[in-house]
């Protein structure tokens, strides 16, 4: 294999890793963000219907 | 070798609810409510408090000290911790711990405290009047309440030096152990217009030394109020923290904390990198970019983020570590967990924040307000978020949101349900907690470093308890086993 041959041929293993790599992060990616739609529907499921009274009514003394 | 870093957090939990919407009451009821559930009617004694002595050696002109509130509900729990009314807030002061994992069960058994005596308040409560607390630092509106962590410190070291060597760590820990903030509530961070900071508590800090905790609040408070013998120890009362919901970011902040003021007890403070010029704007601004790109000078002319200063007192730490072992602080396995979990938090907030959001509180509670904001198309600051922001810290497990983001735990339900009844059995709190539990009947009041028993004939009995490592189950228990009386113990104890 020639200085050239064995160049490319690293260029073309490169290349080909980080094609897989794309794709796993894609794939880690989705499922991220169906984790996090998971999330977000169970915490509105709980969270105070009314967000605006809820935080104009809690105050607090200051302490320490 | 560097004294035992005997530790403890003591946490003011904000308050909703109650009769009036008075928010003093709600507390009072909160703790005569736990009390009142059996577990403990043993006041607190104030003897031995003194908090207006300063650290500094002399008594700053105007200073403030803080009150004390000796007519508000206060108890003494059978685990060692005390439980009252602190300005109008109720507060859980933990037992003294021997280790950072041990502080971090304890703290998250206050929480435990906290339910129980809400549920038995909201039983003879009308339903509108419910109360409800949250593990937080602030409402929104600028007033600010404290989560204060209390570390062992042997008083032959300078407390400049303290000063000199702890303020990097004070002003960048929250990289990794902030609380995280909707928005902001202060004019100091209102220039920055932060829609999101790491810490919920920076932004209320006004000077980098000093002995008020209330106004004008210091990065290195002085109170000098050792609760021990003061000719051996220190106690550094750490007030800039972050009430932390992950029991991973407890740890790592009472770790880190704990294994640099033993590097300082026992190499100085020449190893650690040198103090922003400015320190409170250092905390200030970190605290607004949790991109973590702000960058603050030092005198020698450097500059670093506040993710450069951790890293280098990360090395700090390690090194110590490998050159002295960690003793003071832990067992090797847990200051090697501990060295660990610091690690992967700072690597992960730069790298990989995603991988970090079961660990660091603040990536876990940007996560959902991202998510929410984007989702529904929400303005920076809208009143969801900062619901979201509440929430989260909501101590209710139907309700808390913190408790639904899928936190690492570190102790088991069990182990957390054992501390709320039973005191660690590592320092002079195993003492106190067993006194509490076998002779309530003829216990007087109580304190960190005293106990008072009335044993029936002649006068009060005070018993000293002057070095917190010791009164352990290792040194007293025996003692316990061998005598069952209250009168039978205090005669053994003064013979």
């Amino acid at each position: 294999m020639t200085e050239q041959e064995r160049i490319q041929k690293q260029r073309n293993e490169r290349t080909r890793e980080e094609g897989e790599d794309v794709a796993l992060v894609a794939k880690k990616g989705e499922q991220l963000k169906a984790e996090l739609d998971d999330l977000l529907d169970e915490i509105d499921g709980v969270l105070e219907e009314n967000a605006e009274e809820f935080v104009r009514n809690y105050v607090q003394k200051g302490g320490q | 070798m560097a004294i035992a870093k005997i530790l403890g957090i003591e946490t003011e939990y904000g308050i909703a609810g109650g009769p009036d919407l008075d928010p003093t009451t709600a507390s009072s009821i909160i703790v005569n409510a736990y009390a009142q559930h059996g577990r403990t009617r043993i006041s607190w004694d104030f003897n031995d408090e003194s908090p207006g002595t300063d650290a500094r050696g002399i008594l700053g002109v105007g200073s403030l000290a803080p009150m004390i509130e000796t007519h508000l509900a206060n108890t003494v729990l059978t685990n060692g911790a005390r439980l009252y009314v602190d300005h109008a807030h109720p507060e859980y002061s933990s037992p003294e711990c021997r280790t950072p994992v041990e502080a971090t069960r304890y703290d998250q058994a206050g929480e435990e405290v906290m339910r129980r005596a809400l549920r038995v308040a909201n039983e003879s409560l009308p339903p509108e009047l419910a109360i409800a607390l949250y593990k937080n630092n602030s409402d929104g509106k600028g007033n600010s309440y404290g989560t204060h962590e209390n570390y062992l410190v042997a008083r032959d070291v300078d407390f400049a030096d303290v000063v000199r060597a702890m303020v990097p760590h004070f002003v960048s820990r929250q990289v990794v152990v902030g609380a995280g903030k909707v928005s902001f509530e202060t004019d100091h961070a209102a220039s920055a217009g932060p829609p999101f900071q790491l810490s919920a508590r920076a932004e209320f800090f006004e000077e980098v030394v000093g002995l008020e905790t209330t106004l004008k609040r210091p990065i290195i408070n002085t109170r000098d109020e050792p609760h021990s013998d003061a000719d051996r120890f220190r106690r550094l009362h750490v007030i800039c923290g972050d009430a932390n919901m992950s029991p991973i970011a407890t740890l790592v902040k009472l770790g880190s904390t704990a294994l640099l003021l033993a590097s300082l007890e026992d190499e100085g403070a020449a190893a650690f990198p040198s103090a922003p010029t400015q320190p409170v704007h250092a905390l200030r601004s970190y605290s607004c970019d949790p991109s973590l790109r702000t960058t603050v000078g030092d005198d020698e002319g450097r500059t670093r983020t506040a993710w450069d200063y951790q890293d280098e007192l990360w090395h700090v730490a390690d090194r110590y570590v490998r050159r002295r072992g960690g003793e003071a602080v832990a067992p090797e396995h847990e200051v090697a967990y501990i060295l660990t979990q610091w690690r992967e938090m700072l690597d992960g907030v730069r790298d990989e924040p995603h991988a970090v959001a079961d660990r660091v509180d603040w990536v876990a509670k940007r996560r959902i307000v991202e998510g929410f904001q984007s989702r529904y198309n929400l303005s920076d600051g809208d009143a969801k978020l900062r619901a979201i922001d509440l929430q989260y810290h909501d101590i209710r497990r139907d309700k808390s949101l913190a408790l639904r983001v899928g936190f690492r735990e570190l102790s088991t339900e069990d182990e957390i349900r054992d501390a709320v009844h039973q005191a660690p059995g590592s320092t002079r709190a195993y003492f106190r907690g067993e006194c509490v539990t076998r002779f309530p009947d003829n216990i007087v009041s109580a304190n960190w470093d005293s106990i008072v028993f009335d044993i029936g004939h002649g006068p009060l009995q005070r018993i000293p308890m002057m070095d917190p490592t010791r009164g352990t189950r290792e040194l007293v228990g025996a003692l316990f086993d061998d005598n069952l009386t209250a009168v039978a113990l205090v005669t053994a104890l003064n013979g």
